[in-house]
């Protein structure tokens, strides 16, 4: 008897997985396949972008966009969201402004960046960076006004400067909020990414997405869709990794499944 | 006779409130000597000012009016003199959840910039000392309420202040562990030299630890003031406990 909750899990993980896959093959036996191709045929393309060094490049470029983008929003959001929290007069400056950027459809900062920027990489540097920094700075915010007052207080006690400040009090305090937003972000920085690469580059899973929609080849399409699906899945799980190792000192029970 | 190290000159503490209905007074005109080596109790109902004096010795409120000193220095304006100097023990222990008991104890030096080798030696034995040692490396969430309270003792003492300051700092405990503690502190302060002013509620708990009691009535100024000596006899003894509850029970 399975008595892991993660093994038992993952297995109904795989179980709904394997259903998906069985209920798209009955659909390939009744549709045209440019509509619903055979599972095996997705499998093998899949596969093949996995093994091909040209195909995977493209794959590795998009996630190398999506960390740029991630690590721009991140390291931005996290310097306003330490200014406001210190600051309450900014913020009545800055949250308006976020909340506005917040508002605004990825699709609007394609084009925006397309007229404003000639260089595709910093386009979409800046497409990523522009439409995460709103999430993680109030992420961050959030977890800063968190912090214990109590904690604050003892700390305080020690009359500490305000950098040793920083590093034993302000650091752990945000490194859970630091994480969430990392974890929400991914999923939307892949989602952007994509629509980014669509409309104004030349390489990348979005490009190639574009390439397929030309042939329509819905295999091809599937099969980078899942390049993509199974990035953000292995990183999801190497932030939950990195999550219970940083935030090991909680009682098992709190921490990350 | 040594100078005071802790000495209110007329000292006033004002708060706004903040629904706007004017100001509080938390502390009025409050005078005080507080001598090197001595263990000071201050005793009073909840809400009698006892923790705003307190957080006036350790510098982390300013008078609005009158003189607090603290080894002939300002502790509010004076922030980094004050480094190392004083010891807190709080209410809760105040335990950084992310820090191992060790690492909980180091904080303290970690901020005096003490080389790590050293400052670990000190951490470890100041756990030694308080029956700790096996559980350096324990996180917070591990330990007994007793266990915890112990670590923010360690901490306290493990930057060898020349103050500490205790805000009911075993009220959270159950009788016998507080006892146990009490008894614990009160050797420690004195086998190191150490000067404490000790807030509690308690009559029990300030006549076990204090070598002076002060009993606040509201707004905190000195209602009734007493020199416990260490040979004092059980009648004497009950005679200042009486005293002390008349005292309390004619404050506001």
């Amino acid at each position: 008897m399975i008595s892991s909750p993660r093994v038992i899990r993952a297995l109904k993980a795989t179980a709904s997985v394997v259903l998906l896959a069985l209920v798209w093959q009955v659909a390939s036996y009744f549709f045209p396949h440019y509509l619903f191709p055979p599972v095996q045929d997705i499998v093998v393309r899949t596969i093949d972008i996995l093994v091909s060094w040209p195909q995977l490049y493209e794959v590795l470029i998009t996630a190398l966009r999506i960390f740029g983008g991630l690590f721009g929003a991140f390291i931005f959001g996290g310097l306003v969201a330490l200014a406001v929290g210190r600051s309450p007069r900014i913020e009545s400056y800055i949250t308006p402004f976020l909340v506005f950027l917040q508002g605004i459809p990825a699709l609007s900062w394609v084009i925006i960046a397309i007229i404003w920027f000639h260089g595709i990489e910093f386009r979409i540097l800046f497409i990523m960076v522009i439409t995460t920094l709103p999430a993680f700075t109030f992420q961050i915010l959030d977890a800063y006004r968190s912090m214990s007052k109590d904690l604050f207080e003892m700390t305080m006690s020690f009359r500490p400067s305000a950098w040793t400040l920083f590093r034993v009090l302000i650091v752990p305090t945000i490194v859970p909020g630091i994480l969430t937003a990392w974890k929400v972000n991914l999923g939307n920085a892949a989602r952007v990414v994509v629509v980014a690469e669509l409309v104004g580059a030349t390489g990348g899973v979005g490009y190639q997405l574009l390439r397929q929609q030309q042939l329509f080849d819905m295999a091809g399409a599937l099969a980078w869709t899942i390049q993509l699906v199974l990035f953000v899945l292995v990183v999801q799980q190497a932030i939950v990794m990195i999550e219970n190792w940083l935030l090991r000192y909680r009682p098992v029970s709190e921490r990350a499944a | 006779m040594a100078d005071p190290i802790i000495r209110f000159d007329e000292v006033t503490k004002v708060f706004r409130r903040p629904d706007g209905r004017g100001d509080f007074i938390a502390v009025d005109r409050l005078s005080f000597e507080i001598n090197p080596g001595e263990i000071v109790v201050v005793l009073g109902k909840t809400g009698c000012g006892k923790s705003t004096m307190f957080n006036l010795v350790a510098g982390l409120l300013e008078p609005t009016s009158g003189k607090v000193s603290v080894v002939g220095h300002d502790p509010f304006r004076e922030f980094e003199y004050f480094r190392g100097k004083i010891g807190i023990v709080f209410q809760g222990d105040r335990l950084m959840p992310w820090r191992t008991a060790l690492d909980n104890v180091l904080l303290g030096l970690d901020i005096l910039s003490i080389a790590r080798p050293q400052a670990e030696e000190t951490a470890r034995g100041w756990l030694t000392r308080l029956g700790l040692a096996g559980h350096e490396h324990d996180y917070p969430h591990a330990l007994s309420g007793g266990m915890r309270q112990r670590v923010s003792i360690a901490r306290a003492f493990a930057v060898d202040p020349q103050i500490l300051l205790c805000d009911e700092p075993f009220s959270s405990l159950d009788e016998m562990t507080a006892r146990d503690l009490r008894a614990e502190f009160v050797r420690l302060v004195r086998q190191n030299g150490k000067t404490a002013v000790f807030i509690t509620h308690s009559i029990t708990e300030a006549m076990e630890v204090g070598d002076r009691i002060l009993v606040f009535h509201r707004p905190a100024r000195i209602a009734y003031e007493t020199r416990l000596g260490q040979n004092m006899a059980g009648g004497a003894r009950s005679e200042v406990t009486d005293r002390i509850l008349d005292v309390l029970g004619t404050s506001q």
